[in-house]
């Protein structure tokens, strides 16, 4: 994909982006880690005797739990930033398609950013 | 965009509930996309000290709160259990027409069954500290 003019009409949607295997890998990939995570994160807020402050903060500060946050974090923006690119790509017509898979994609990324900085700033708080 | 012949429209077929599923399975995935932001909103209420984790413990409390909990929890066992089915058929296993609509009976009842056990431990029982 070096020719821009080929890469172009690929993204108009005039041909194949060669990219739809990996996208379904890695579609796949962070459902299986979600399937993991996703489960763990919920068994353990519902394992805690109460929802009070010191509970749950007591739940995010440990090493591995941060560890474990971080990565359901950034597997649920991943996964969900591909799904969401799949919805609007067949849904979203013409020059909104690529306007929306833009903010799409930053929005992902801002959220994992922010949900990572949150279990840091617990994980290295005193 | 290009003029290409289209497959046959889905109103054509006739209904299936296994055609319902697998359009859910869209639905609460983009709905879990919006969850996202109440997971961050959690967790930077948690990260910004007890006064931000009480207001956000404070809405969750409340009655709009309680629903978007309930939704979410819903949403996400039952696109979690689907996605389960969807992994098997990856494999292509189950691919047949029965075997589609028994999976998708256990679907639904697996969503049912974990739903009400988690909104009875995050709802019932009081998410209130």
């Amino acid at each position: 994909m070096s020719d821009p003019a080929r890469a172009l009409s690929a993204v108009l949607g005039r041909g194949s982006a060669h990219e739809g295997a990996h996208h379904w890998r890695v579609q796949r990939l962070t459902a299986l880690a979600l399937l993991l995570l996703g489960p763990w994160f919920i068994v353990s807020l519902a394992l805690l005797p109460d929802f009070s402050y010191v509970s749950v903060r007591g739940l995010l500060s440990g090493a591995c739990n941060s560890t474990l946050l971080s990565l359901l974090i950034a597997c649920l923006c991943w996964h969900s930033q591909l799904g969401v690119q799949v919805v609007v790509e067949d849904y979203v017509r013409g020059a909104a398609r690529m306007a929306t898979l833009i903010v799409s994609a930053f929005l992902h990324v801002l959220l994992a950013a922010l949900g990572v900085l949150a279990v840091l700033r617990v994980a290295f708080a005193h | 965009m290009a003029h290409r012949p289209l497959s046959p429209h889905v109103f054509i077929y006739r209904f299936a509930y296994t055609m319902a599923l697998s359009i859910l399975h869209r639905a609460t995935g983009v709905v879990l996309s919006l969850g996202i932001v109440l997971l961050v909103a959690f967790l930077m209420a948690v990260a910004a000290g007890s006064e931000s984790y009480e207001r956000f413990v404070h809405f969750a409390g409340s009655v709009p709160g309680r629903i978007v909990i309930a939704a979410c929890i819903m949403v996400f066992c039952y696109h979690l259990a689907n996605g389960v089915r969807h992994l098997f058929w990856d494999l292509s296993w189950g691919m047949e027409r029965a075997q589609a609509r028994r999976s998708g009976v256990i679907v639904v009842v697996v969503t049912l069954l974990a739903s009400a056990l988690l909104l009875w431990v995050f709802l019932a029982r009081g998410a209130m500290p």
